[in-house]
């Protein structure tokens, strides 16, 4: 697997008796948009809590760019260049918006502590550098109206969307995306998948993804793996792993058909 | 009502918004400069003590207010920085050097209090700065060779450069001077990436480290900042009450350095200032209500119930604290009259399990 | 050296019971209770009241100090704890160390009370047994026994009552409970009642050790450390955490030299956190993102 952009190999996680993950492999290319589908429990957003080194894998390796991940701590994992977003998300409630964006701007931070307590023109400089950073990003997914407004008090919808900007205000090479879709409406599904397909092509960005919505999943997505117990069962690009027999019975039961 | 219309990033890094709050900040700066020629004895030295416990607020409200750590033990930082500076100026050392070193010293302290921080949360936290507030007053205690045990230490008045700061104008300019640069330092902490870094442990650990924040480096930062800040204000009250002993820096006297951030408002640093302010004239009035109790009713117990009791309603009925009792006043102005009665109330929340968090 | 042990022991079983006070509390609705030091001492000096001013026998005083602590503990959660329901744990935390204040404050302020220290007659003080060649004072047996039938009331109730199961819910996640049609206002409102008399009993049976006075809540603090040896949560493991502190502090305070009494606890508790923070029966939950 060496060679690929990232790359996950025999990769699995046990807690205590239960193996959530058992023996998961792919690569992903750069530039193409790779999901992971499966029903609940699967290990889908396991397999992310893996990635990002949240817990560590029982087995297996992870590699970005060549270079392996296992063992490094959960905060380096951005300083990679690997962002993430959350199914439940994790927004910090109590900043604003526009500080949220700017916290994923952390791993591109150049002032050391002394510098900032005596706030010197350096660090006046790195904020405005910041800022203009993260002002692309608020235009890019049309925030601006939200800028200034504490993130406890806005809909759900914009909160996705708020998550989805802090990990680009990373400027990751690799973004995953853990259900981008759940809890919002047509339309906002619709803007998502715009914004992924641009995040794709504009910005250049590779997108790891897992995702529940089949419509949102062929019209995004390269290639697709299909998961079930922690186990994959399919891979190919979503018209084939949709029609694949055995992810038809683990949606379905395998009684019926789909025609 | 004010409109602030922004066209350049400046005005967001700046320290003042508009040209009102330089004013006031001003206006502020002028009284408290002058005070000292038109205060009584007796303000002034509330004021200095206000000025020094302010200081502690500002170093526990980064910790409490903006990281989201507990600290119950914070008595045994502001013992360091008092015993240290008393040390060393027994040693002759100058005023500069040894209130550099009570920072130096109480930050070090903060940093293996702050181990635990980094695999501890909530009540295992609080109760490991317990732990080891009630250790370090053992320590000073039994290490009587060095501290003088329970006959405590001495201190004279600060010599700045060979300057004796006796009187009471000066003392309250030292403390003037170093609270300012301790509200700076923190203030300008927060509008930088360090400080955003500390919201964003407090709001949400998992997300923070998954954005590049190192939480232990950031953690124990947090603990030495404010340990060191409650250093150099021990280092003043050391002076201020120019005799230290063990029995000053008890869990008791934690606690009531946590209720000046509490009752200031959490999460703002004006309710540093606030809180310590309202902490130090609390008594007063107290002792004022003494004469007016009914006979029989001995007044010794009266401190303690008037202190609990207004901090069970603080939390209750005003869990922003006084800053945000403030704040709510200026918006009624602001808005008058379409202040909403709703405004600043939290969204109601069913307690979720801590250990889930 | 077993004489150590025994006195250990009793001294251990008075730390299980205040321990034991705020580990069902914890259960129930995850709140610390840094008053329950201080509940100990009300109970003990309604008792005392009870025994003096009425001049009750030392049975009668004890169920009147249970009950009207019981009372008073259901009085402070409406009152004080009810309204801040949802708010986040150091808050709450704070709050019940007001409700301590006042509490000592109120109790010196009584006529009566005030701040002298007063003893509570016992029937069986100064009484020994001997036991081969070990000198046990009645009064250490009886708080040993009294504690162990008291836990095992408890354990009872948690594990075989619906209501002690529904405590059990309402601790984990309060909105389902209430979905469960569980009280869940009522629920806790009763468990601080429970607690509130558990601590009163503690109380009594520590008054012939210290003495009744207003300060003697802060050997609740102890407390602490025996619920985090234990398991934060479990209530075996506050009794085992307890008895495990009043060990330590025996044995310290006859081996090691001046001061180191004082703090085993605390040092103990601080080797604990550091090691397995969840204690001996406690248990780890981690969060799923």
């Amino acid at each position: 697997m060496s060679g690929a952009f990232f790359a996950v190999d025999n990769i699995g996680i046990r807690f205590g008796g239960v193996v959530a993950v058992d023996g998961v492999s792919f690569s992903v290319d750069k530039g193409e948009c790779f999901t992971i589908i499966g029903p609940n429990g699967a290990g889908k957003t396991t397999i992310f809590n893996l990635i990002g080194l949240i817990y560590p894998a029982t087995s297996g390796t992870i590699t970005f760019e060549g270079k392996v991940l296992n063992g490094l701590p959960p905060h380096r994992v951005a300083a990679q260049g690997i962002a993430r977003t959350f199914q439940n998300i994790e927004l910090f409630e109590h900043a604003s918006v526009l500080q949220n964006l700017l916290i994923g701007r952390h791993r591109h931070r150049r002032t050391g502590l002394w510098e900032e307590l005596l706030f010197l023109p350096s660090v006046r400089r790195a904020e405005i550098e910041m800022r203009e950073a993260v002002e692309e990003v608020i235009e890019f997914l049309d925030l601006a109206k939200y800028r200034d407004s504490v993130v406890a008090g806005l809909p759900y919808g914009v909160r996705k969307v708020v998550e989805l900007a802090r990990a680009l205000a990373t400027k990751p090479k690799l973004l995953l995306l853990d259900e981008p879709s759940s809890g919002l409406n047509p339309e906002e599904t619709d803007d998502m998948a715009f914004w992924i397909e641009d995040i794709k092509k504009v910005l250049g960005i590779t997108v790891l993804m897992v995702e529940h919505d089949m419509n949102l999943v062929s019209r995004v997505s390269d290639r697709v793996l299909a998961l079930n117990e922690g186990k994959p069962i399919a891979e190919g690009t979503p018209a084939e792993v949709q029609s694949h027999p055995a992810v038809v019975e683990a949606y379905l039961g395998g009684a019926e058909q789909v025609s | 009502m004010r409109f602030i219309f922004k066209t350049s990033y400046e005005q967001d890094i700046r320290l003042f918004k508009h040209g009102g709050q330089v004013f006031w900040y001003a206006l502020l700066a002028l009284l408290l400069v002058s005070a000292p020629w038109w205060t009584s004895e007796y303000v002034m030295s509330q004021l200095q003590f206000i000025l020094i416990y302010a200081i502690v607020g500002f170093g526990l409200m980064m910790l409490v207010g903006f990281t989201g750590q507990i600290s119950l033990g914070h008595a045994a930082f502001l013992a360091v920085g008092a015993y240290t500076e008393a040390l060393m100026q027994a040693a002759g050392v100058p005023f500069v050097v040894s209130i550099s070193c009570s920072a130096l010293f109480a930050g070090v302290v903060g940093i293996i209090v702050g181990l635990p921080a980094l695999r501890l949360k909530g009540i295992y936290l609080a109760i490991a700065t317990i732990a080891f507030n009630v250790i370090i007053e053992e320590i000073v205690t039994r290490w009587d060779s060095l501290t003088g045990g329970n006959s405590g230490k001495h201190l004279k008045a600060i010599d700045l450069f060979g300057w004796k700061m006796e009187s009471d104008g000066q003392f309250f300019a030292v403390c003037l001077v170093l609270a300012v640069l301790a509200c700076l330092a923190c203030v300008n902490l927060l509008r930088s990436p360090t400080g955003r870094a500390f919201v964003a442990i407090r709001d949400s650990e998992i997300s923070a480290s998954c954005m590049g924040v190192n939480l232990a480096w950031y953690k124990t930062l947090a603990f030495a900042f404010s340990a060191a800040l409650t250093g150099v204000a021990g280092a003043l009250y050391a002076h201020k009450v120019s005799f230290i002993s063990p029995e000053q820096f008890t869990l008791l006297v934690s606690i009531e350095l946590v209720t000046i951030v509490i009752l200031g408002g959490v999460g703002f640093l004006h309710g540093a200032v606030l809180g310590s302010a309202f902490l130090i004239v609390l008594p007063q009035l107290i002792s004022i209500a003494k004469d007016y109790l009914p006979a029989g009713l001995a007044p010794s117990g009266l401190q303690a119930v008037v202190f609990g009791s207004v901090l069970v309603a603080f939390i209750i009925f005003e869990p922003l604290g006084l800053y945000g009792r403030w704040l709510k006043v200026r918006t009624w102005f602001e808005l008058f009259p379409f202040y909403r009665r709703g405004m600043f109330r939290r969204q109601r929340t069913y307690t979720k399990s801590e250990r889930l968090r | 050296m077993l004489q150590l042990l025994l006195a250990g022991t009793a001294q251990g079983c008075v730390y299980a019971l205040v321990a034991l006070g705020f580990v069902l509390i914890y259960k129930a609705t995850e709140t610390v209770n840094f008053a329950q030091g201080d509940l100990m001492m009300l109970g003990a000096f309604f008792a005392f009241t009870a025994s003096v001013a009425l001049g009750w026998p030392y049975w009668a005083t004890i169920v009147f100090a249970l009950a009207v602590m019981a009372v008073v503990g259901m009085a402070v959660e409406r009152i004080v704890l009810r309204p801040v329901l949802g708010y986040p744990q150091f808050t709450v935390v704070m709050i019940t160390i007001g409700v301590g204040y006042v509490m000592r404050g109120i109790v010196t302020m009584v006529p009566g009370w005030g701040t002298d220290t007063y003893q509570i007659r016992t029937p069986f003080a100064d009484e020994v047994w001997k036991l081969g060649g070990l000198v046990v004072p009645v009064q250490q047996a009886a708080v040993i026994v009294m504690t162990m039938a008291l836990c095992a009331v408890l354990y009872l109730f948690f594990s075989r009552t619906r209501i002690g199961i529904a405590m059990q819910a309402t601790s984990q996640n309060q909105l389902a409970a209430y979905y469960m049609g569980i009280p869940v206002r009522r629920v806790n409102n009763l468990i601080w009642g429970i607690s509130a008399a558990v601590a009163a009993f503690a109380g009594i049976l520590l008054a012939p050790v210290t003495f009744v006075h207003s300060n003697m809540g802060f050997i609740g603090l102890k407390a602490f450390p025996a619920a985090v040896v234990g398991g934060f949560g479990s209530v075996p493991g506050a009794v085992v955490g307890g008895l495990i502190i009043g060990l330590v502090e025996a044995l310290a305070g006859f081996y090691l030299p001046e001061g180191w009494k004082d703090i085993a606890a605390y040092v103990v508790v601080l080797a604990v956190l550091l090691v397995k923070p969840s204690g001996i029966f406690g248990e780890t939950i981690r969060k799923k993102v």
